[in-house]
């Protein structure tokens, strides 16, 4: 049992460790020293508070990311859609933010919670297609995440009704008001508190309440889960439209604490990170903290990367794939390192087919 | 529902849509023929990624690293075609490369039964990533040029819908035709699907069930990197995510043709017609709409399409599941 646990953290750490590798073979093959490289994303992201800030800073949606691929992971579902459900609740957090004048104490909250439950209507859609019409959630969240994009893109755009008045042809919220503004303590940001606590309400929601168990037991398996008189359909849009709570949190603070506005195109890309961060965590809620810093780590290090070697931060991505390739093939890290065999870890099972069957 | 029931719907609807098509050109030669022509256009890159994601799950495997095959596909193609000025060999080196990353996807979920899913997804992170990395600014390639069929490509309508296009188009249509009659008419093809359905019946009659899902994801990833150099034909030059969602569109036009060939055309005939549609309204202005609301078709579409066809299209048996020799 002991060997097991250890075995927990060892594996992650090895695909963290090969992953980091195979990016400096990379950044070697493209003329640059990893060495430096490396130093630098080091840095960048812990050398000094106000760095350690920023990747507190670039960790905290990455925290709510990787809870939303997390939780839905527990009942057997894959939320791709968590840049789409990030784009939407960091909009309405804007609207609400700008729009009323609201003492902070109501302002703040009232303004995330906006947030997360529009961005959560992604999720029961993408929950309610695949419970009645077997629509597999992997497409229907994706396909919800360039639907988010052009409907925010239009909400602020110049003919849309949210767009700041004062920005010319800048398509972007105005400012919200002081009162909407997650503060900083020192080099802390609030906003990364919020998401611990995230964190913690959905550990303790999966591994102590009576919700939490019915999760599971729809994740390891469906039918038997009908035959103990669980409703699959009802946990399938719950647990989807929580996971997207949880990215639409991760927008609102990301307005709210970072950006003070919302503008399109901030976080580009299809909000895979979150994908990475919940495997590395072995979809374990507490373990998503870690993970989230880890690259968050890489993320607000890549600057002083950039500038030191002239890599592309683009490579974090490619880093990000081999430590998602390490992480969910645990025998490939033992067939690389030959390590022995362990038979009660073999990695994630999602596949299920698309249909309905 | 019969076949004979299947074919009279079948016939009906493509009587409808010819009729339609007829009488919009009536209303309207001009824009009817170039809504017509950009739908066949614009069809071509999903057909192709369609069938790919097709080959892969007959033969029992889940493929959502579409999107990432192409990029990767229509980068190399890119970068090999302006290197070299030559674009077969551009149009090679797309086949190749996307070819690798089937047979990654093979590799993992047979050697080491990693999850497909998550597996595609690798792909798809990596596909992005390092085409990023490595993009750079500026390079050009030879525009891919047009290939109108002498004598049809003067024909009213159906001249520029059918024969003056680029070679992938046709490529793509001729490859709905090879698969089909590979699938269904060949030795390969009755093995293919049997590994689908049911590869431990396959492996009793001497199917080798690995070697098979090896050379099939390899074949199919070849037809990824040629819908990748499809987005090429259009645009003549890479950029940063360019498929835009094209690689999962593309399965929902597998799941709405219902894993066959030409159901899988027809699929993406649809949505290249919105596409084109949507293209020729909002550069018309034919309508006050807000540009981004165009921009959501495809893929509210995609959405819809799943949602009705869902329930009814069937996927292979096996897929997804690891096959354990015994």
């Amino acid at each position: 049992m002991e060997r097991v646990q250890w075995r927990l953290v060892v594996m992650p750490v090895l695909a963290v460790v090969l992953g980091l590798a195979c990016g400096a073979v990379l950044i070697l093959l493209s003329g640059d020293n990893p060495a430096v490289a490396y130093w630098g994303m080091f840095q960048g992201s812990l050398g000094g508070s106000d760095a350690f800030g920023r990747t507190l800073e670039k960790a905290t949606p990455l925290v709510l990311g990787g809870l939303a691929v997390a939780f839905a992971f527990k009942a057997g579902l894959f939320n791709i859609g968590g840049q789409g459900q990030l784009l939407l609740g960091a909009a309405f957090s804007a609207w609400v933010g700008y729009r009323f004048g609201l003492p902070a104490i109501v302002h703040i909250p009232l303004a995330l919670l906006v947030g997360a439950v529009m961005a959560s209507t992604l999720g029961a859609l993408a929950g309610l297609l695949k419970a009645t019409r077997g629509t597999h959630e992997v497409i229907s969240t994706i396909m919800l995440n360039f639907v988010a994009a052009n409907l925010t893109e239009w909400l602020v755009s110049r003919d849309g009704p949210w767009n700041d008045p004062d920005g010319g042809a800048l398509a972007r919220t105005p400012l919200i008001r002081e009162s909407a503004r997650l503060p900083r303590v020192g080099d802390l940001p609030t906003g990364f508190l919020v998401a611990v606590l995230a964190a913690v309400l959905i550990w303790w929601v999966v591994s102590r309440s009576t919700l939490g168990f019915e999760v599971q037991t729809v994740g390891a398996n469906a039918k038997a889960a009908t035959y103990a008189g669980i409703s699959v359909t009802r946990i399938t849009v719950i647990a989807m439209t929580i996971s997207a709570a949880l990215a639409g949190l991760g927008g609102a603070i990301q307005t709210q604490g970072v950006i003070d506005r919302f503008e399109p195109g901030f976080n580009t890309g299809l909000g895979f990170d979150g994908i990475t961060i919940a495997l590395l965590a072995r979809t374990n809620a507490l373990a998503v903290i870690p993970a989230a810093l880890l690259i968050g780590a890489m993320d607000a290090g890549s600057t002083l990367m950039q500038a030191r070697t002239d890599v592309e931060p683009e490579v974090i991505n490619v880093i990000q794939a081999f430590i998602l390739f390490f992480v969910a093939a645990p025998t490939v890290v033992r067939w690389l390192l030959r390590l022995r065999d362990d038979a009660d870890d073999n990695g994630f099972e999602l596949a299920t087919g698309w249909g309905a069957a | 529902m019969s076949i004979a029931q299947l074919n009279k719907r079948f016939l009906l609807a493509f009587l409808a849509v010819v009729a339609l098509m007829i009488a919009s050109y009536q209303w309207d030669d001009g824009q009817t023929t170039a809504v017509a022509a950009r739908t066949v256009r614009e069809a071509a890159p999903l057909i192709l990624a369609a069938l790919c994601g097709l080959v892969g799950e007959r033969s029992g495997i889940i493929n959502i690293g579409i999107e990432g095959q192409m990029l990767l596909g229509a980068f190399v193609g890119f970068m090999a075609a302006s290197a070299t000025g030559n674009l077969w060999i551009g149009g090679l080196a797309a086949m190749a490369v996307a070819a690798v990353a089937g047979l990654f996807l093979a590799w993992t979920s047979i050697v080491f039964k990693m999850d497909q899913i998550i597996a595609g997804t690798v792909i798809n992170i990596f596909g992005i990533g390092v085409t990023s990395f490595l993009y750079v600014q500026g390079r050009t390639m030879p525009s891919i040029p047009n290939w109108p069929i002498p004598g049809l490509d003067e024909l009213p309508l159906l001249g520029r819908m059918l024969f003056n296009h680029g070679p992938l188009t046709y490529i793509a249509i001729l490859a709905v035709v090879v698969v089909h009659i590979a699938l269904f008419q060949t030795r390969w093809g009755l093995r293919t699907r049997a590994v689908g359905e049911h590869p431990g019946a396959a492996d009793t009659v001497g199917v080798r069930v690995f070697r098979l899902r090896y050379v099939n994801l390899a074949l199919a990833g070849t037809l990824a990197g040629l819908a990748g150099v499809a987005l090429l034909q259009s645009a003549s030059v890479f950029n940063r995510g360019m498929t835009n969602g094209k690689g999962f569109i593309a399965l929902a036009v597998m799941i709405f043709g219902r894993y066959r060939p030409f159901g899988v055309m027809w699929a993406a005939l649809l949505f290249g017609f919105f596409n084109a549609l949507q293209a020729q309204l909002q550069f018309k202005q034919v309508v006050e709409v807000p540009p981004q609301f165009f921009g959501m078709i495809p893929f509210v579409l995609t959405i819809a399409v799943l949602a009705i066809a869902g329930l009814s299209s069937r996927p292979p048996a096996a897929i997804g599941q690891p096959y354990e020799t015994e």
